[in-house]
């Protein structure tokens, strides 16, 4: 995703004016962190979400909302107040959210956003970590009986429009010395109107998107989305720089809700599993040692987050996987030791 | 001599200019009233007409059954999904609308409290029709209702936070005594007044302050749960934006109407310089320098809430564009009206009052309902800075993968839109009963 030259620029000035708050604190001292002070006083946390983007943020029919993304401002607030409902969840554009963030008016970032090194060193924010592997990917008939992207050689492929995937996809042909046909669409919506109707062979976009388009063709089942993966996009929240105990407690969120996943422990055996002997299972449920302390929470944190908004395998299950209507293979955003990449630093 | 018809143009005793034959029967005149008159004079007066007609007529029949086809007959009128929809013999996805009608109602205010919000938008339906219904009994009362009494009861009933700044009264016992203490004052004096009917305008407002603050005290007693504006959405936002906007332009923009034709050089200075300056942008930057930049200029505790920032920026921006349809009507006054008003001795706010306003006013009715329609359906603006309107929850909702496809998007649509027109085309239907009503003297 990318963002306008001007949306930078203020977001730049904005970082340059704000005077850091000053997060060091001596050691062995419980943590004091200016926001996660704010957030306490209010009762609310103020979550940045994408106002629509199926299975990553986005209100159900009653207005709850829903998706991985709002999952882990959840999990936060679970782990502050023991109530994932206490979140005030503002959609934000592309245009405004850095600001937004910059300005204090969110405390978290969490819309799906790409961690890239510009948005860390130019406009003051801080990645947490990736929660969902994205890359740019294709779509084809089945009957085509294409099993790899590479086989798409002298294919027509229909594609947006002046963004990121166009020249991700230029590249990709030329590295592999391909021919292709570009069919070219304003937006989104008419290239995938293309594709359905047969004008292309394949249909390009990041794979999260290829997923949430497949659902509204005609016969879903009829179309594949291919394991290849031509680009890199580590979607993450994001907090703004200057505070790092909460950055440290958003991170930790996350890696908290991955360990419970590799630690088998969930939603439903939470409770059960406190009573366990591993130590690893102890630590993360706070039965043993301090780590809640220095986040400046209860010791119970995990435990919290676990019990309201589950693991990070129950809340992919939900949200975009087998679960949900997207039906999202897991693919690199399996666990570690499960054949994907998705790694949390142990708790100790 | 009716022989005489009858003999022939020889005849000597006929003069030869008088017509010995009778003339043919003329055919009967072509009938002005009934349905074939009418199709004459109205479709058919001439060559050109009737091509237009028929060219009229085979658009309409290009047009309307495929039409009824998608909207009508091919409609999915139930479904639990989309599945049914995505189908490509399906036309319009109703079920859909059926589905998301709450969240496109209501955005995501809780369900179990949305009884909260029927009963503003009926209190408020109710309160408007009868404001707005010609010869009604009561309008005055039902007009100051709505502008006094509704919105702050309106406000209580919706946030569930007490209408008056409770936070503002002392907390001390002594406080507390003197607060009592100048309410007992108060109802004093505005009784004394009543009873000496002198000031009784100013005695009715001192009640009305004290029936607020009362209010306000034993509205906390109710314990309505508290819903921040962050949950309000839908069909419920965009009236409410619409509404704060149209109850605050005219009035805002009649006094920068009348500031700009002000013989004051400050007050013409500071009108001249707010209307050229908020015209001269776009309500987009309105909104987005409400919204992104107001929160830098001033403290966290201060910032306003995120939907009063775009009701503050669209009043604003509407009222600018009222002043000057406005002064368009003022101008339309002729010089004696003025002069003659001065003449009976009126004062400056008498004369404004009785004589030029509700001249003015009339003339402009055109002008003004426009600037409500447009104002009705910029609105949608405000879910650029992240507020579920009407438009938004729709857009957002056809995202749903339960329900996402093609058609289902073209049916929130064409649901949005028929909402739009319903509440448009009322408006101008409204002002032109008005502008009748109003002109039937200068008519005849």
């Amino acid at each position: 995703m990318r963002t306008s030259i001007l949306s930078n620029a203020i977001a730049g000035a904005v970082c340059a004016l704000m005077l850091s708050a000053p997060g060091a604190f001596a050691q062995g001292q419980p943590a004091k962190s200016p926001t996660l002070d704010k957030i306490q006083k209010a009762g609310t946390l103020n979550c940045g979400v994408n106002p629509g983007l199926a299975g990553f943020s986005m209100p159900d029919d009653k207005g709850l909302w829903l998706g991985i993304d709002v999952d882990l401002c959840r999990a936060v607030a679970a782990a502050i107040f023991n109530d994932p409902t206490k979140v005030k969840f503002i959609p934000m554009t592309a245009k405004d959210r850095f600001t937004a963030l910059q300005t204090g008016e969110i405390d978290i970032l969490a819309r799906n956003g790409t961690w890239t090194m510009q948005r860390e060193t130019e406009l003051g924010l801080l990645f947490t970590a990736t929660n969902y592997y994205d890359g740019q990917g294709f779509m084809v008939r089945k009957k085509l009986n294409v099993t790899s992207a590479l086989e798409l050689s002298q294919a027509s492929i229909c594609v947006q429009q002046g963004t990121t995937t166009e020249l991700n996809l230029a590249d990709f042909f030329r590295a592999n010395n391909m021919k292709y046909e570009v069919i070219a669409f304003a937006t989104s919506n008419e290239a995938v109107k293309a594709y359905d109707s047969g004008r292309c062979d394949a249909f390009t976009t990041d794979a999260s998107g290829l997923y949430a388009e497949r659902v509204k063709l005609a016969n879903a089942n009829d179309h594949v989305v291919l394991s290849e993966i031509i680009s890199k996009e580590p979607l993450g929240p994001a907090v703004r720089q200057g505070d790092d105990i909460w950055f440290n407690i958003v991170k930790w969120a996350h890696f908290a809700m991955v360990n419970a996943e590799e630690l088998g422990v969930n939603k439903g055996n939470a409770d059960e599993q406190a009573k366990s002997i591993k130590p690893d299972v102890r630590r993360l449920l706070g039965v043993e040692n301090e780590f809640g302390k220095f986040l400046g929470l209860s010791n119970d944190w995990a435990m919290r987050i676990i019990k309201h908004v589950g693991n990070y395998g129950e809340s992919f299950e939900r949200n975009i996987g087998a679960g949900s209507r997207l039906r999202i293979d897991r693919g690199v955003n399996k666990l570690w030791n499960k054949g994907g990449i998705m790694y949390a630093p142990p708790i100790r | 001599m009716g022989a005489t018809s009858s003999t022939g143009p020889t005849s000597p005793s006929q003069p030869s200019f008088v017509r010995s034959a009778m003339t043919a029967d003329r055919s009967p005149p072509v009938p002005t009233s009934g349905p074939l008159a009418w199709l004459r004079d109205n479709l058919f007066p001439g060559p050109m007409s009737a091509v237009a007609t028929i060219l009229g007529l085979l658009f309409l029949l290009w047009v309307i059954p495929p039409l009824a086809r998608f909207l009508f007959l091919d409609a999915i009128w139930s479904a639990d999904n989309g599945d049914a929809c995505r189908a490509p013999e399906a036309g319009a996805c109703w079920a859909y609308v059926r589905q998301k009608f709450g969240f496109f109602m209501y955005g995501s205010y809780p369900r179990e409290d949305v009884w909260r919000v029927n009963l503003t938008l009926v209190a408020g339906a109710v309160l408007t029709l009868w404001m707005l219904w010609p010869d009604a009994r009561g309008r005055g009362g039902a007009a100051l209702a709505f502008f006094t009494v509704y919105p702050v009861l309106a406000f209580g009933i919706l946030t569930g936070s007490p209408p008056f700044p409770i936070g503002w009264l002392p907390s001390s016992p002594e406080g507390q005594i003197a607060w009592m203490v100048l309410i007992v004052a108060l109802f004093a004096t505005a009784s004394t007044l009543f009873y000496l009917n002198r000031y009784t305008g100013w005695a009715i407002a001192i009640f009305g302050f004290i029936a607020w603050s009362e209010l306000g005290s034993w509205w906390s007693s109710l314990e309505l749960p508290l819903v921040g504006t962050h949950l309000w959405g839908g069909i419920f936002v965009s009236l409410l934006v619409a509404t704060v906007g149209i109850v605050f332009s005219l009035p805002l923009g009649i006094a920068l109407a009348l500031g700009r034709r002000s013989q004051m050089p400050v007050l013409r200075f500071l009108s001249v310089m707010l209307i050229e300056f908020v015209r001269g942008v776009p309500l987009i930057t309105v909104l987005v320098m409400a919204n992104t930049m107001l929160p830098l200029f001033v403290p966290d505790s201060w910032s306003p809430d995120r939907l009063l920032r775009p009701l503050i920026g669209v009043a604003l921006f509407s009222a600018v564009y009222m002043a000057e349809v406005v002064r368009g009507g003022l101008q339309s006054v002729p010089k004696g009206q003025y002069e003659g008003a001065m003449s009976l001795g009126l004062s400056w706010w008498q004369m404004t009052r009785l004589v030029v306003l509700p001249q003015a006013l009339v003339t402009v009715i055109p002008g003004i309902v426009n600037s409500f329609i447009a104002l009705f359906k910029d609105t949608t603006l405000v879910a650029i800075v992240g507020i579920f309107d009407f438009l938004k929850a729709v857009d957002t909702g056809r995202l749903d993968p339960v329900w996402a496809g093609p058609k289902i998007s073209t049916t929130g649509y064409v649901f949005a839109a028929i909402f739009y027109f319903i509440f448009c085309f009322g408006m101008s239907r409204y002002s032109m009963m008005m502008e009748r009503r109003h002109s039937a003297g200068r008519s005849r």
